[in-house]
């Protein structure tokens, strides 16, 4: 079923080498899938001058399907916020010609890209590929708190407990979809909860 | 002879009432008996004398009970003013704005003293006097655009322009109809209306962009837009629709003339001399059923709008779980008989 979607919903597309001087890649799980498909079409040399991040998760694959590719780095941190600190000091020494491409599940990259935009860096010029789990980053519009890996429709907020709906309306500077009460007007009313973002 | 402020309130006992010339002068957004999206934007210039429109920055007798509710929603929740770093310099030209259009309109209420950059703003309803020096924030208490927009009545998105596009970059907004300036912050134009209904399809973002970025200092333009609230709530946020959605459910063919209100805005849009931003004022008039339809030709009109409004407008302002009980009060009130053109009553 072809989802109806809304223009605040972010669009993903697939890497694709850029030219520059250098290019960092912030990965997760399936991401690195992305990495090394596009590697086929990459010039030769092109990961000598590349960063390559990249979180596994629980299944702990594909890194040395990442080492193969013999980037300059490769980094593997066991999650975003422990990435963090050294993410966010690469991006205020980057200089001009630094490229990014982000892969993975939407969370990964919406927080990627979020620190990215701290860091002076427009969204548009960011290569940016989905894969692996569609869960989502939601923020409780009520409460402000961000519940991560949302699957389910509606959600219940982990902070504040609110059933919500989890909308398609984003936002980049929060890296999160909307969650709005989805029985305000008659709490009695609990619609039944679907696997919606597997 | 000024104004009389009401003394009022927009939560907990609703004592909020329109005397009967603000009924006269409410803004009725519809000029026929239907309603559709559309580019509905004009001048905005100086209407009839006893209009809403006869001051571009309109101030009326809820003046002094908007600026106490706004203090509230602003004690409970800091996050509904928010400036971008960039927006400092469009906060001075905003607090200019809105201090040169008050004191010409009302200089009974309120005076603006000027030399060179020291500055002297009085505001006689909410006894302030303040000397400061235009453009050093250090010299006020709030933000050049928190300590204006405390003062005037409406909501104020102030946009940047850059690459084409318009950029929700700051804003004050404590008397929304269901959006929250937290999750908009730093969007586009199209990102920010991307939840809106059927008119993107129609292409209405696209030329309403267009005719915005085209905006010239000095030629300001408005349209009106609606919604429908439960009680005369100003603070209608989707961070509270937990607290208040649940009134949506108490609406009862005996109640709905003191409940159901009508909420227009009066929407402007003013391009910024120093900046080159855009504000973007937006005005919330209430109106309650009872007080509407002392104009016969509005309670007609406004029955065959909501009779006939198409299902994912009326879902999209909210209007699904009250909508027959209204249609069917008002239908009491509509004999069939035409309506004659344009907003204004009979």
């Amino acid at each position: 079923m072809a989802a109806k979607t809304i223009i605040s919903r972010p669009i993903y597309g697939t890497l694709s080498p850029q030219p520059g001087k250098h290019h960092l890649f912030i990965a997760d799980a399936e991401g690195a899938v992305a990495i090394t498909d596009m590697a086929g079409k990459a010039p030769s040399g092109f990961f000598g001058s590349a960063e390559i991040v990249f979180i596994p998760g629980p299944e702990g694959k594909h890194i040395a399907a990442l080492e193969a590719l013999k980037p300059a780095q490769l980094h593997v941190a066991p999650s975003f916020a422990s990435l963090l600190p050294r993410l966010r000091q690469t991006l205020t020494n980057a200089h001009m010609g630094l490229r990014l491409y982000l892969a993975g599940t939407e969370g990964l990259i919406g927080q990627a890209m979020q620190a990215a935009l701290e860091a002076g860096i427009d969204h548009t010029s960011m290569q940016t590929e989905q894969r692996g789990s569609l869960a989502r980053r939601m923020q409780c519009v009520h409460c402000k708190g961000i519940t991560e890996n949302v699957t389910t429709q509606p959600a219940t907020c982990a902070h504040c407990g609110l059933l919500l709906l989890v909308r398609d309306h984003y936002s980049r500077r929060l890296a999160a979809f909307q969650g709005v009460c989805i029985n305000a007007e008659d709490r009695s009313e609990i619609p039944p909860m679907e696997e919606a973002f597997p | 002879m000024g104004i009389t402020f009401r003394k009022e309130t927009f939560r907990d006992d609703f004592t909020f009432k329109n005397s009967p010339e603000h009924i006269r002068r409410f803004p009725f957004p519809f000029n026929e008996d239907a309603y559709m999206y559309a580019v509905n934007i004009e001048p905005h210039v100086v209407g009839p004398k006893g209009s809403v429109l006869e001051n571009l920055i309109d101030v009326d007798e809820h003046y002094f009970a908007e600026m106490q509710d706004r203090a509230l929603v602003l004690a409970e929740d800091p996050l509904r003013c928010q400036s971008l770093p960039h927006m400092t310099l469009a906060g001075w030209d905003l607090l200019e704005l809105l201090m040169e259009q008050q004191a010409l309109g009302y200089p009974e209420h309120f005076t603006l003293e000027r030399d060179g950059d020291r500055w002297r703003w009085i505001n006689r309803p909410l006894g302030i006097d303040d000397t400061f020096t235009f453009g050093d924030t250090s010299t006020l208490p709030y933000g050049p655009m928190e300590y204006i927009t405390r003062q005037s009545q409406g909501d104020f998105c102030i946009l940047d322009q850059r690459d084409g596009n318009l950029w929700m970059d700051a804003g004050m907004v404590t008397t929304q109809a269901d959006w929250s300036l937290d999750f908009d912050i730093g969007m586009n134009f199209f990102e920010w209306h991307a939840p809106v209904p059927l008119a993107h399809e129609k292409g209405i973002f696209t030329r309403a962009l267009k005719f915005l970025t085209n905006i010239q200092q000095g030629k300001p333009a408005r349209r009106l837009n609606w919604t429908m609230t439960i009680n005369p709530r100003l603070d209608t946020s989707p961070e509270n629709y937990h607290k208040w959605g649940p009134d949506r459910a108490t609406v009862t063919p005996e109640n709905v003339g003191d409940k159901v209100h009508l909420r227009v805005e009066l929407q402007s849009f003013w391009r910024l001399p120093r900046s080159n931003g855009i504000v973007f004022p937006i005005r919330c008039y209430l109106i309650k059923m009872d007080e509407l339809v002392t104009q016969p030709k509005w309670a007609r009109r406004l029955h065959r709008v909501i009779r006939d409004l198409p299902e994912e407008l009326a879902t999209y302002k909210g209007l699904t779980r009250y909508r027959p009980t209204l249609v069917e009060w008002l239908s009491k009130l509509d004999d069939g008989s035409p309506t004659s053109p344009g907003f204004g009553p009979d």
